[in-house]
């Protein structure tokens, strides 16, 4: 096989099929003007994806196409496409011409025949419609009538003529049972074509699925291995690996998970875009985790999806809303669009296309998928960890915001890993638990982990009620977490501790303040007393002064009646009566009056 | 009857000297033969429903049938045209 070719300088020119994923496994689609063989065994999908190819040419491109039916009439060619959302019918009346090759049941055959007649009728509708695409459809059925593997060589010789000098891009399909045919042509056919697409049907744990696988790509690169290939609304979509390089924005916005709490442990809330895997034993809420997620998503009016498995959109509704979480009048208005599926039946590929499919149609922008390991039950492990992957890049890349559910059948958080192994891609991992104590089960909250954000690494628990869920803090004594009834004790006794203790601050306080009232009273009678002895000690000064200077003018009246020498006494006197004045003082009055 | 054909391809050329024979033997002054050459006629090949060639139609009388291959085979062309009865 060419697998490690590169047709880096001169690049092989390619037409798109249209076909999602396979023209990114083809590196751009089939050959242009040139010949793809499609093997594989019945119901293999052969049909499908020729005829898709072209209707794909002509809705994206414009591009006319021929489709030669040996096996079906092009009546039941167009009936079997009307399953999927084409409008064949309509195609099938302008730029899709469809010829009826069977061979007529009534017809006899005698010796020998060839394609030169059909050829030439080909070539003249080619050149009327002018086609790029030509498919035929079943080759082998037409081949096999000539019953002769040297003239099914020279036919097959022909066509391989005359497709290379027409210029059409063609498609040619042929039966091929387990990789194994008993037709001769099959090896020549295989030389002729280009490129041979091998398409597989199987049974994988009683659930039929569907591969897709490149033999070979002259001159070009492509993608080596089987793929898986699933049937949706627009045909045939192959399970292309996803691209090495992972590119998603990475959104700074916060969104509430319903649950301030949450957010608050969260540093905010979830990222814009990022996935959050719930995982927990049955029971433990994983679903009323969710459901609070979606409510509150369409309280912001957000489109939103929910998707559930093995149970059904009513009863979660109703279940939901008996712990006041309302998602039925979001139903209503249209915002919210809730999808459950059954999961035995179903391979998970189906799955992923369903979800795909409905992400194209409601365009949410943040969505559900309650719970996820329910995809592991039809179809093998090791498919539905790939689906698991593929469906939460797939999300990522619509840049839904996700919470994704996953039950894990061990109380360890650890066990999930062993599962889908899907928690290393989600970018929150919270983690349910019960906790047995004291005869009772509680629900315990942590966060594992949540990429790019400060997290609380703090145990909470989840209380239900009527009027919602909320979180609530733990206690922890003795080394041990406390919930339920026993942390309701914790927290009535350490209520009671409270009130005594404000009771008690309340007294101290009142005796403190009574105190400092009496200090008070004190400091205001102390004063008053100063003061009152302040204006005895004024008032006693006063009348001394009234006094001194009352007893030396009437001195001064005396010495005038009696005449005395006032020249000898003046000087005398003058300075006594100075000396009085300046120093009051009682003692020194009692002085004075005796020098008199 | 009518007769497609694709230009001179060898199985084209067997079938015309094969049925002009069959009419020689059996078909004496009776038949009216058109001989519709592919190349020259794809539209009208393709509106009769024509795939592979050589190929013969019955036209008249009903009921039609048809033959394809290079009529190598003759009792199975009289077989197919309602000749082989009447003469045997």
């Amino acid at each position: 096989m060419n697998g490690t070719k590169r047709a880096i300088p001169q690049p092989l020119p390619k037409l798109s099929t249209g076909i999602e994923g396979f023209d990114d496994l083809s590196r751009g689609g089939l050959p242009r003007n040139r010949t793809s063989l499609i093997v594989g065994g019945p119901g293999a999908g052969k049909t499908v994806f020729a005829l898709q190819s072209l209707v794909n040419g002509i809705r994206r491109r414009q591009e006319a196409g021929i489709f030669v039916a040996f096996e079906e009439a092009p009546r039941q060619v167009i009936a079997n496409g009307a399953t999927f959302d084409w409008g064949l019918a309509a195609l099938a009346k302008s730029k899709l011409f469809l010829l009826d090759a069977c061979l007529s049941p009534t017809a006899i055959q005698s010796g020998e025949f060839d394609l030169v007649g059909m050829l030439a009728m080909l070539k003249a509708k080619k050149q009327e419609i002018g086609a790029e695409w030509i498919a035929f459809d079943g080759i082998d059925v037409l081949l096999t009538l000539l019953h002769d593997p040297v003239a099914e060589m020279r036919e097959i010789y022909r066509l391989r003529d005359w497709l290379a000098d027409n210029a059409l891009t063609a498609i040619v399909t042929a039966k091929l049972d387990n990789g194994h045919s008993g037709a001769p042509h099959y090896g020549f056919m295989q030389f002729m074509a280009d490129c041979v697409i091998r398409l597989e049907r199987r049974l994988e744990h009683g659930v039929s699925t569907h591969r897709l696988g490149i033999a070979k790509y002259r001159g070009s690169d492509f993608a080596a291995g089987e793929f898986p290939v699933s049937f949706g609304p627009s045909g045939i979509e192959v399970g292309a690996a996803e691209p090495a390089e992972i590119r998603h924005e990475a959104s700074i916005e916060r969104l509430s998970s319903g649950f301030e709490r949450l957010d608050a442990m969260l540093g905010g809330g979830l990222f814009r875009g990022s996935s959050t895997l719930i995982t927990g034993v049955p029971g433990t809420s994983k679903t009323t985790l969710a459901g609070k997620f979606a409510e509150a998503a369409c309280r912001r009016g957000e489109r939103t999806l929910f998707v559930s498995f093995d149970e059904g959109a009513e009863p979660i509704a109703r279940n939901l809303s008996s712990v006041g979480i309302q998602l039925k009048p979001h139903v209503k208005s249209g915002l919210l669009r809730m999808y459950s599926a059954r999961t035995e039946t179903i391979s998970a590929e189906d799955h992923l296309l369903k979800i795909r499919a409905l992400i194209r149609e409601h365009r949410p922008r943040c969505m559900v998928i309650d719970p996820l390991t329910a995809i592991a039950k039809a179809g093998g492990l090791v498919a539905a960890r790939a689906v698991a992957n593929r469906l939460i890049y797939m999300i990522k890349d619509e840049r839904v915001t996700v919470v994704i559910t996953a039950l894990n059948e061990g109380d360890d958080p650890q066990a999930e890993s062993t599962d889908l192994q899907i928690s290393s891609i989600a970018d929150t991992w919270i983690h349910l638990s019960y906790l047995v104590r004291s005869g009772e089960r509680n629900r315990a909250l942590t966060i594992v982990k949540s990429r790019g954000t400060w997290h609380s690494n703090q145990v909470r628990e989840l209380v239900l009620s009527a009027t919602g869920p909320k979180l609530t803090d733990v206690y922890t004594a003795g080394g041990e977490v406390l919930m339920g009834t026993l942390r309701w004790e914790k927290e009535a006794e350490e209520s009671a501790r409270e009130t005594r203790r404000y009771a008690e601050f309340d007294h101290k306080r009142r005796e403190l303040q009574s105190a400092e009232a009496h200090t008070g009273a004190q400091i205001k009678a102390l004063q008053l007393d100063l003061q009152r002895q302040q204006a005895e000690l004024a008032m006693y000064s006063n009348d001394n002064e009234v006094r001194n200077t009352t007893t030396s003018d009437r001195e001064e009246k005396l010495r005038k009646m009696r005449s005395a020498d006032p020249a000898a006494r003046a000087p005398g006197a003058a300075a006594a009566h100075a000396r009085r004045r300046i120093a009051p003082d009682p003692e020194k009055k009692g002085g004075n009056g005796a020098t008199q | 009857m009518r007769l497609y054909i694709a230009g001179s391809a060898p199985n084209s050329i067997q079938a015309i000297a094969n049925l002009e024979a069959i009419c020689r033997e059996h078909l004496k002054g009776i038949h009216k033969l058109e001989i519709v050459d592919i190349l020259e006629q794809p539209q009208r090949a393709m509106a009769d429903g024509v795939l592979v060639t050589p190929s013969l139609t019955k036209v008249s009388p009903l009921p039609a049938a048809n033959v394809v291959g290079n009529l190598n085979d003759k009792n199975k062309v009289l077989l197919a045209l309602g000749i082989k009865g009447k003469v045997a």
